[in-house]
């Protein structure tokens, strides 16, 4: 693993390449044999895996983070948590979301509060599996023209297999992951069998990452970088970290993909805060309260425009710049 | 079961220190969120530090004598020992301060919450033990404590919730899951993100992100190292044939096992019928760590049941996993069933009232003298991992004379 990344990134990314593969050691023996066994190829898993990382072009999901010339918005749903969950999708996309984030629910979400927990225990409960959730995504397709990014834990990623797993999410049109318990140092195998799906393995960085850290996440980051505006678990919040600001600039000045501030971003005035800060903000809880409490699709979509409408107001006052 | 020498010296090395990230084979590591990593690498530093620093080895060793009553006996269990044509050693965790081997963990991990200046211990408890241990090494050292319960643990395991409530701890019931130690675990980390400026998660079993499956066996190691001692005392073997444990999380297990991982004792692990992820479990990452994990077709953790609340977790240390593939050691399953008439049968023959977890082990060892898994003549060193005060309503529930 730690090859075709060094081959990949020469120069001034180096030594932070060299010091995320050293740290990444002891899994990358095993998870390159188990991934080339899987292949049943040894030599094309690295061939592959270094022609994906040097082209470098930017995914679907990077080119609408970068090219909407506004802050970017990404409203999460969770998958199944209704019989008709997917038009709470195209409710965020008509609302003016530039991607959409979908959560696939997990027994065990170590960083979701009780609003996205609530959510998956009753999505869960619907009898909601990742197959059911990305074949009903698969029903919209044709319909949705923003990039869907996946968010969920480590375990389903390695009950499926990574290869598996990031194959299906492209079979269902999916271009980007999220794992928020598979840390840089634990990437092992997701990382290549994401490339070569060509989904965007999207890195999180939080207030607690020290600055060196930063930027090999941010070297390593697809599509965008996910800075987590606060130290707790994901929910509302009455104001915006102030961590957050610093950790977006400095997220920002590591010169990855662009960067979307989450985690408590509750408000549109909230959002609008953020963007000031970095590219564009994921707003959860917020949206995801409104479905548990029965909100319909029309009142998602109001209230996506509603962030919408306050990060455009941002940029219209000039205090987003890049 | 044949141990190879490649295997064994293998084994040996891996019950010294995991490789790096925490790996013990492909199991292990450290799968949290990225806003605890930092903390997580601040417990390995410090623990690294601290293991080193021979006054903090020292004052542990005092805190265990003098606080935690070690070293514990080793008691021959005579009369069962004539009953079943083996002979059978009990390692009395039984007879530690707080009424079980939990307490060898904690006195470690406050010790080192102190020496790095934390305010406040965070932990999860099952069974309440790890619990009750806790909260009595806070108020040791003047922390306060906060411990992540599941609201059906709370229900029955009344008796230790006022251990804690009387030591000054403070109860967080856990109402989400199936309510049960494994959500106690998400919860204890979820809070731990929030409060890692100032509060010490201690990690009740050889379970968790790198250091805590390595660092709690370290603390652990304690039993199976006094054992060998003492077996070496006790039998004209020196080393007995067979070293028995039960599992839950693992960590009474994998102390004892760290005594005698370069002997060749047969190591056997005894899980709940209901909460066997040795057994029944699959690869999976589970409260950030590899390991086997009891999960349903789709990926989903799957809820444990066992009569010992202590067992009642879906995951297992990771250390396990990797002794389990090496084939080290061996894990096998007892039912409920078989648990309460075991737990009886010491009761009658030795006069010892263990632990529900406990009677695990002793049912194996029932079971199995006398057949080719334990012939007759063999001698059996069985971890006692607690007593069984805290189960005796659930007894009284279940009686029959």
């Amino acid at each position: 693993m730690s090859a075709p990344l060094e081959t990949a990134m020469p120069g001034a990314l180096e030594t932070t390449t060299r010091a995320a593969s050293e740290t990444a050691m002891p899994g990358a023996l095993e998870t390159t044999t188990r991934a080339a066994s899987e292949t049943a190829m040894p030599g094309a898993l690295e061939t592959t895996t270094r022609a994906a990382s040097e082209t470098a072009t930017p995914g679907a999901l990077e080119t609408a983070m970068r090219g909407a010339g506004r802050p970017r918005l990404v409203p999460y749903v969770t998958g199944g948590i209704t019989a008709d969950w997917t038009r709470y999708l195209l409710a965020c996309q008509a609302g003016g979301a530039d991607a959409v984030e979908l959560g696939l629910p997990f027994s065990d979400p170590m960083l979701d509060g009780v609003t996205i927990q609530r959510a998956s225990d009753q999505a869960l409960a619907r009898g909601a599996t990742v197959e059911k959730i990305l074949t009903d995504l698969t029903s919209v397709r044709d319909q949705l023209t923003v990039p869907v990014v996946v968010m969920t834990y480590a375990n389903l990623v390695v009950h499926a297999g990574a290869t598996a797993f990031c194959r299906r999410l492209a079979a269902a049109g999916v271009t980007g992951l999220i794992v928020p318990d598979l840390p840089v140092d634990e990437l092992g195998e997701l990382e290549p069998a994401a490339a070569r799906s060509g989904i965007d393995l999207v890195l999180l960085v939080a207030p607690s990452t020290p600055a060196a850290r930063i930027r090999q996440i941010c070297a390593r980051s697809r599509g965008f970088v996910y800075a987590v505006s606060t130290m707790g678990p994901t929910g509302e919040r009455d104001t915006l970290d102030g961590r957050a600001v610093v950790l977006a600039a400095n997220a920002r000045d590591a010169g990855g993909p662009p960067v979307l501030i989450g985690f408590g971003v509750s408000t549109p005035a909230q959002a609008a805060r953020a963007a000031g800060a970095a590219d564009g903000v994921v707003v959860a809880s917020a949206l995801v309260r409104e479905v548990l409490d029965g909100a319909t699709p029309e009142r998602l979509r109001q209230v996506v425009a509603g962030f919408r409408a306050a990060l455009d107001a941002t940029r219209l006052r000039g205090t987003t710049s890049r | 079961m044949t141990v190879t020498n490649a295997l064994s010296v293998a084994a040996r090395t891996m019950m010294a220190e995991p490789l790096a990230g925490g790996r013990f084979g492909e199991f292990g590591g450290r799968y949290v969120p990225e806003s605890l990593v930092a903390a997580c690498a601040e417990v390995e530093e410090a623990f690294r530090e601290a293991w080193s620093d021979a006054s903090f080895r020292h004052r542990l060793e005092r805190l265990r004598a003098v606080h935690a009553g070690r070293p514990t006996a080793l008691t021959p269990a005579v009369n069962l020992s004539a009953e079943l044509g083996v002979t059978v050693l009990l390692k009395r965790e039984d007879l530690a301060h707080t009424g079980s081997h939990k307490i060898n963990n904690v006195l470690g991990q406050a010790l080192l919450a102190h020496r790095m200046g934390r305010r406040r211990l965070l932990a999860e408890t099952g069974a309440g033990q790890h619990g009750v241990a806790a909260a009595t090494a806070a108020a040791l050292f003047g922390l306060d404590a906060t411990v992540f319960m599941g609201e059906r643990d709370i229900e029955r395991q009344q008796l230790n919730v006022f251990r804690m409530t009387m030591l000054g701890a403070e109860i967080v019931p856990v109402r989400s899951g199936s309510r049960t130690l494994k959500d106690a675990c998400n919860e204890a980390m979820r809070h731990w993100v929030t409060a890692a400026h100032d509060s010490y998660y201690c990690v009740g079993s050889v379970m968790g992100p790198h250091p805590y499956p390595w660092m709690v066996r370290e603390f652990q190691r304690v039993i199976g190292e006094e054992a060998r001692a003492q077996c070496a005392a006790e039998l004209p073997t020196s080393v007995p044939t067979h070293v028995v444990a039960c599992v839950g999380g693992g960590s009474n297990a994998a102390g004892t096992f760290a005594g005698f991982v370069d002997t060749d004792a047969r190591l056997i692990g005894v899980e709940a019928a209901g909460g066997a992820a040795m057994t029944d479990g699959t690869a999976g990452i589970v409260h950030g760590y590899r390991s086997r994990v009891l999960q349903d077709e789709h990926g989903q953790v799957a809820e444990a049941h066992s009569i010992a609340a202590g067992l009642d977790y879906p995951g297992v240390g990771p250390e396990h996993a990797y002794l389990g593939d090496i084939r080290r050691a061996r894990y096998v399953t007892v039912t409920d069933d078989e648990v309460v008439p075991a737990l009886r049968r010491l009761a009658r023959t030795e006069g010892i009232l263990c632990a529900l977890e406990s009677a695990h082990a002793i049912a194996w060892v029932l079971r199995a003298a006398g057949t080719a898994d334990l012939p007759t003549g063999s001698t059996v060193l069985i971890t006692l991992s607690g007593r069984g005060d805290k189960d005796m309503p659930a007894l009284m529930a279940t009686a029959t004379r």
